[in-house]
């Protein structure tokens, strides 16, 4: 489901981040939504329609209308540009529903909440519902340095690491104090998320209490032919164009969730490969590396790659 | 819409009945002469003929009061029927909110819902009850969420926690079951409540409708049909309660078993609540005789065709493999073994 919401209000909160405010234009209220969970933002751009997910950072209960915050990326594939730039109040949008991907587990003792940068967005709805809920958690946000701190409600219980400042984050020393049924919860970049995922593992915590999210825009690369076993067509897929988007261009159907490599949605079989599959996302087992692709985010190199599609 | 509501049981003399026009808008599940699992999934969008038990969201049918009579005196007699595990408090005020919601909506006449910010007005019609209370503060309700609004809608409901990349059976209200227990399951995984079931395993269903299930979207409630049958008109035949319901399963003979021979059939619905991001699991189960059946020409055919031809241990597992010559030579007299039409409603 998606609904065409008019953008109300747009305002930089940090030298790269600006917050965005989005209402249903008769003022009628909006579907609550879980903490963690994320909106996709269609945008005409043009002859271009860029589709970017983002997590929503207000209060889940309150249905008056959704905020999101941006992070500016001059090497992005042009949505952040977009809404910086060229959106603004009183612009209408294509706002799906929301969906999470990123959710609280509900029977953790306590929530662990790691962040670097703009990947605080996801656990500022989340601290509303961990405050609702009276869950302990902690939380801390990485950050080079002050002038990267965003101007959001950010709880003073948060624990701030400024790089710059020489702050910054123990990262052995969080994870090792944590009492049994502390749930981990990380989001920032792939390095980040790695470099804390591993840690954790290193420490024993188990696999189920560790928690990441991470969205991918689709890897640039060089251009492609796919054969379309299903529907009978060839397609080159460009430079900068995802397959999933040369699917839908071709005007073949292909199911879609987060764009981001995160959901499975889009999960597609390979029927014949003679070349390199080049995994993108973080939804296949390596076990499925050879039989499957998802073509939001991962790409192909060689001479023969047919899909069912 | 006006209901006129029946008065009947669901145990002792079984009163029990389907009017007329309740047994055309029966949710016959076949919709061809033979039968094997899917992952028949569509989405629970408002389809068929007028009267269809798709075209509301919470279906209300001439069972309403009854059912809810029934439930009432399970439930005084075993309370574990109904469970909800600490985390999944706000999982039933979603629930709460989303029937309360379709209700006031899809039945304006039955159901009304004020909302005055966390100051909620529902009314209850049918059932006589005009309660008040505040959103999300469960003191002020007689039973917790869940129960509450259970106790006024027809049919199971599974609430599903999401975590870990599978569904978890962490709260319920199950009254009338095809012999499954909350009691037995609760806090169990998608694969663990489902290892009972024949052949499924093997054919990679679960797998499949798991990730279906994981990817449910708010406003986007799925729809399947499932059945068995039932000796008697019978809503709780749990395993708690075998020992009053098993040996009725013999009761059955070539003269009777029109009349107490009962297809059963599960509107097994899905929804994603919104705040708790969990899975709400409807099973509304409606019941016919083979009798009332055979009236629609179209069915009496192909219920003859499906069930004579249903491998053994399918029909072992839905419960009536002992009854199936009785029921194969009773439905035969109705297939005249012309072809029958696409699809499941009546001709």
């Amino acid at each position: 489901m998606t609904q065409v919401l008019r953008l109300t209000q747009k305002q930089p909160v940090s030298p790269r981040i600006t917050r965005f405010r989005f209402e249903h234009p008769e003022g009628r209220s909006l579907p609550v939504f879980s903490g963690g969970a994320h909106v996709m933002v269609t945008m005409r751009d043009g002859e271009v329609l860029r589709r970017n997910a983002y997590s929503l950072i207000s209060d889940p209960q309150d249905s008056s209308g959704y905020e999101i915050a941006v992070q500016r990326e001059d090497q992005g594939r042009g949505g952040s540009n977009f809404l910086h730039e060229k959106a603004q109040p009183g612009m209408m949008l294509q706002i799906g529903a929301p969906v999470n991907l990123f959710g609280l587990n509900l029977t953790a003792r306590k929530h662990l909440m790691i962040a670097g940068g703009v990947g605080i967005t996801p656990f500022l709805s989340q601290l509303h519902e961990v405050v609702r809920l009276h869950a302990p958690f902690e939380l801390h946000l990485a950050i080079r340095s002050r002038n990267e701190l965003p101007a959001l409600a950010i709880p003073d219980a948060a624990q701030v690491h400024v790089s710059d400042e020489g702050s910054r984050m123990n990262l052995t020393e969080i994870l090792s104090t944590q009492p049994l049924g502390t749930h981990l919860y990380v989001c920032g970049s792939a390095r980040m998320i790695e470099g804390v995922l591993t840690e954790a593992s290193a420490l024993g915590w188990p696999k189920d209490a560790l928690h990441s999210e991470e969205f991918l825009a689709p890897a640039p690369g060089v251009p492609f032919e796919v054969n379309c076993a299903r529907s009978d067509k060839t397609l080159t897929v460009g430079a900068h164009q995802s397959l999933l988007e040369a699917l839908e261009a071709a005007g073949i159907d292909t199911p879609w969730l987060c764009r981001g490599g995160a959901c499975g949605q889009c999960e597609t079989d390979i029927l014949a490969c003679d070349g390199e599959i080049e995994h993108h996302d973080h939804w296949l087992d390596p076990a499925e590396h050879c039989s499957k692709i998802m073509p939001c985010v991962s790409r192909f190199r060689g001479a023969l790659l047919t899909i069912d599609r | 819409m006006t209901i006129s509501f029946n008065k009947e049981t669901f145990r002792g003399d079984y009163s029990f009945h389907n009017s007329p026009a309740a047994i055309r808008r029966f949710p016959f599940p076949f919709d061809r002469d033979e039968y094997m699992y899917s992952v028949n999934m569509e989405p629970h969008r408002a389809t068929g003929p007028d009267d269809s038990v798709f075209k509301r969201r919470f279906d209300v049918d001439e069972h309403y009061l009854s059912e809810m009579e029934d439930r009432a005196i399970t439930l005084a007699r075993d309370p574990a029927r109904c469970q909800s595990l600490p985390h999944m408090r706000l999982a039933g005020w979603d629930l709460l909110e989303l029937i309360m919601t379709c209700k006031a909506q899809d039945y304006p006449d039955l159901f009304q819902l004020t909302r005055d910010g966390e100051r909620w007005r529902w009314v209850n019609r049918p059932m006589g009850l005009d309660d008040s209370f505040t959103f999300l503060d469960d003191s002020t309700l007689p039973f917790g969420p869940m129960e509450y609004i259970t106790r006024q809608t027809q049919g199971d409901f599974a609430v599903l926690d999401q975590r870990e990349g599978n569904l978890w059976m962490d709260a319920g209200m199950v009254t009338s079951q095809a012999d499954w227990s909350l009691d037995f399951d609760i806090g169990m995984n998608f694969f663990e409540w489902h290892a009972p079931v024949p052949r499924a395993a093997e054919m990679g269903i679960f797998q499949r409708a798991l990730k279906f299930l994981l990817n449910v979207q708010q406003d986007s409630p799925a729809r399947r049909l499932n059945w068995t049958m039932t000796v008697n008109p019978r809503l709780d035949t749990s395993p708690e309660t075998y020992p009053e319901w098993g040996p009725e399963k013999r009761s059955v003979t070539a003269e009777n078993v029109g009349g107490r021979q009962y297809l059963r059939v599960e509107l097994q619905s899905f929804w994603r609540l919104p705040r708790s991001n969990a899975l709400a699991f409807p099973i509304r189960c409606y019941l016919c005789s083979l009798e009332d059946i055979v009236t629609i020409p179209k069915w009496g055919r192909r219920l003859h065709r499906v069930i004579r031809d249903l491998p053994e241990d399918l029909a072992s597992y839905k419960g009536f493999v002992v009854n199936r010559p009785l029921i194969v030579d009773y439905l035969s007299q109705f297939d005249d073994g012309q072809p029958t039409s696409p699809g499941i409603y009546p001709d």
